[in-house]
């Protein structure tokens, strides 16, 4: 029997198990709408603004093993789409984006609502397809799914025109994918996982650098034996916390720009470092040269061979998937008889610990008058027992959450580290509500980035997602003035964000529930009574210290060392 | 330094604007591209010719490996190879000059594939090289007109690649 297009579409999406579909309707997607009404397999979740699907199915596949799907029409559904995209892109998300393209026919004739989607989107995909064909739906689809879980993963766009849609042919889903040109690695060269292990137990400083990868090829696990069976310290970038439980004696917390003092130290005097799934990124390591003043061996695994010696030099690059690699690290250093030199342990640990009593630890000066961004966020960790899933949009109050919130746990932290893109936080939200129902679910944000999704409490009605918003709101795009504080002069040039909406209101007209935090005392108290309301959305407007700055830092095109403490308090 | 970077890679609508914007993208020089099917029609060979230092050269290499298309890289110039060029080049020819011109083609063993009465046109294959030396020869007052292909290369004696 002769299926459309589309019907080929949700076959293919039924046969992927895909669960929810994050879109929003238009002109060129009509078919496929038309053919989401006739079934209910798979569901759809129906955003305000098409950045908040591709945001809902990023949150959606990072809090859990799935890929996350977005479905968006033609022209501006796809434009609107893009950031989405290409905040998933560098944060590695396994993602399918089906967009609705206008008919062949019509390409090329700046038809209504045409705009080249795969041009578009080239840079910040995976890889994308238009099909032409009818015929090439099924495989094309299939190649899609795979090749955004796989190796690497990330975004992968498939655009459909409209009259592909509804074109007739024979379904038949392809039980395998072959793509002859893509070979994703898999295991890393046993040769130098053994060498690794040789320069790991000769180390003298040795550190240990996790990344996003870790969490992404789900190697929580192994990560935590590895750095319990060495005994070395270890760091989590922003995209690898949870990688390694903080609460870990070896934890020495998150690195880079806002990392602890001992974290950045010992990353810039270790001897032998290990990055894990990392990618010495310039908010990681700063300045490239500083960086490399200090000598040390480094070990870099990762899957991703163009990560690799990418900014700094590698010594013995390992290409292989986190969790197989670390699995034969591991299987080496047990099968063998030397441990790491305990003197040396000894003497590195004392002085790890000496850099932890300069930099005083993550420190604020706390106020019974008003409230400190800090305290909220210790108070949202004690309040959820460190075991919610959190997402956050980007600035100040991201950073504090990175800091202050402790987490146990892989996949609880979901926020946009690459990118940097405000109004992540709220659509992420939902889509780890949708795929983790009943579990405990906060964004943390600001005035500022809230309102760059905000539409999007309209979706949560529609669904019931019960989601927690911290807004920590301070009257400024605290980052950016904190940046104009320190290196403009005091110049709070357009930070100051004037005419805010009375966000209990706002949260009440969209029928939620809105709560307004003015003083310290009350902060307990009304996380309590907030996450106490099981089944309801509810919108907490924290009114914090407006001179509250993000410490420590490394100021950009800085090195690790040159790191500013807090003031003194 | 100057690199040849020659690769395999499917054949399909939009493979090559995946290499050209990943150079301009990620800041690569890009001196010549040339690029056309094989004997397997569903594959191209494309000849990428760049320049950089060792670190700069290695991220190109793979970053063109990762792309889903490319099947098959090899960096030309990291052993035994051969380059090839085709350019043809216009350029006035009157009078006394003539002469000279014809000698000059010779010499590098180009051949006149068009002639009028006020110009020739030249048509030389070899190495970047000695196709730049031409036009040096040649002076850019006599010249027209200039069309070059862009390197192709090749390795030599059983270097090869091939799927």
């Amino acid at each position: 029997m002769e299926l459309t297009g589309a019907e080929i579409l949700i076959r293919c999406l039924q046969e992927e198990q895909v669960e929810y579909v994050f879109g929003y309707p238009g002109g060129a997607v009509l078919f496929i709408y038309d053919e989401l009404f006739k079934q209910d397999k798979v569901k759809h979740v129906l955003v305000r603004h098409e950045q908040a699907a591709v945001h809902a199915a990023d949150g959606y596949a990072r809090s859990s093993d799935k890929v996350g799907v977005a479905l968006v029409t033609s022209g501006p559904g796809l434009t609107n789409a893009v950031t989405g995209i290409a905040t998933a892109y560098m944060d590695s998300t396994p993602m399918v984006v089906i967009s609705g393209q206008v008919p062949t026919g019509a390409i090329g004739e700046d038809a209504f609502q045409e705009v080249d989607a795969v041009g578009i989107t080239r840079p910040c995909v995976k890889h994308n397809y238009l099909v032409k064909d009818v015929k090439d739906i099924a495989s094309t689809i299939k190649k899609a799914f795979y090749l955004a879980k796989s190796g690497r993963p990330g975004p992968v766009l498939v655009d459909i025109p409209k009259d592909v849609s509804n074109h007739r042919t024979a379904f038949e889903y392809p039980a395998s994918v072959n793509i002859r040109s893509y070979h994703p690695a898999g295991k890393g060269d046993s040769g130098q996982i053994r060498h690794a292990a040789q320069m790991l137990l000769e180390a003298k400083r040795p550190m240990i650098y996790a990344g996003g990868g870790v969490v992404l090829s789900d190697a929580s696990a192994q990560l935590t034996d590895l750095v319990r069976l060495l005994g070395f310290p270890c760091t989590n970038t922003l995209m690898g916390l949870g990688g390694l439980p903080a609460s870990d004696k070896h934890f020495v917390g998150m690195l880079g720009m806002h990392g602890t003092y001992e974290a950045n130290m010992a990353m810039q005097h270790c001897d032998v470092l290990l990055a894990v799934g990392a990618r010495f990124d310039d908010r990681v390591i700063g300045n490239v040269e500083h960086f490399a003043e200090v000598p040390r061996k480094i070990i870099h695994i990762d899957i991703d061979p163009s990560s690799i010696a990418k900014r700094v030099k590698v010594d013995l690059p390992i290409v292989g998937d986190v969790n197989l690699v670390l699995d034969e690290l591991l299987g080496v250093l047990r099968s063998g008889r030397q441990v790491p030199g305990a003197a040396d342990m000894a003497a590195w640990w004392k002085q790890v610990n000496e850099w932890r009593a300069v930099g005083g630890g993550l420190r604020y000066k706390n106020s019974s008058e008003i409230i400190k961004p800090q305290f909220v966020i210790e108070k949202l960790h004690e309040i959820t027992g460190g075991d919610a899933f959190i997402t956050t949009d980007v600035g100040q109050h991201q950073m504090w959450t990175a800091q202050y919130y402790k987490f146990e746990k892989p996949r609880r932290w979901i926020t946009s580290g690459g990118l940097g893109t405000m109004g992540f936080g709220l659509p992420a939200a939902m889509g780890v509500q949708m795929v983790n129902p009943g579990a405990t679910v906060a964004c943390v944000t600001g005035e500022g980035s809230i309102q760059m999704n905000i539409q999007e409490l309209s979706t949560c009605k529609q669904f019931r997602l019960p989601i927690k918003i911290i807004a920590l709101n301070n009257g400024y795009l605290g980052m950016v003035r904190q940046w104009q504080e320190f290196f403009h002069g005091n110049r709070y040039s357009e930070t100051y964000m004037n005419a805010l909406p009375d966000f209990v209101k706002l949260a009440e007209a969209y029928g939620h529930v809105g709560m307004r935090v003015e003083k310290p005392a009350d902060v307990e108290p009304a996380l309590k009574e907030a996450f106490a309301r099981k089944h309801d959305l509810v919108f907490m407007d924290f009114r914090t210290d407006p001179t509250e700055n993000v410490y420590p830092m490394v100021p950009g095109g800085r090195g690790l060392s040159e790191i500013i403490l807090a003031e003194e308090l | 330094m100057r690199h040849i970077i020659s690769l395999l890679m499917e054949n399909e609508a939009g493979a090559l604007s995946r290499v050209a914007g990943l150079f301009s993208a990620r800041g690569y020089n890009i001196e010549s591209l040339s690029v056309a099917p094989t004997e397997d029609p569903t594959l191209s060979r494309m000849t990428i010719v760049t320049s950089g230092s060792d670190a700069v050269i290695e991220q190109i290499n793979k970053q063109l490996n990762k792309l889903v298309d490319v099947a098959a890289l090899i960096d030309l110039s990291e052993g035994g190879h051969l380059e090839r060029e085709l350019m043809l080049v216009k350029v006035r020819a009157e009078g006394g000059a003539r002469e000279g011109l014809k000698r000059m083609a010779d010499t590098f063993r180009g051949r006149i594939i068009d002639e009028t009465d006020h110009t020739y046109t030249i048509e030389l294959t070899g190495s970047c090289a000695e196709l730049d030396s031409l036009l040096e020869k040649i002076g850019r007052d006599l010249i027209l007109e200039t069309v070059r292909t862009g390197a192709s290369g090749i390795g030599c004696g059983d270097r090869i690649l091939k799927l």
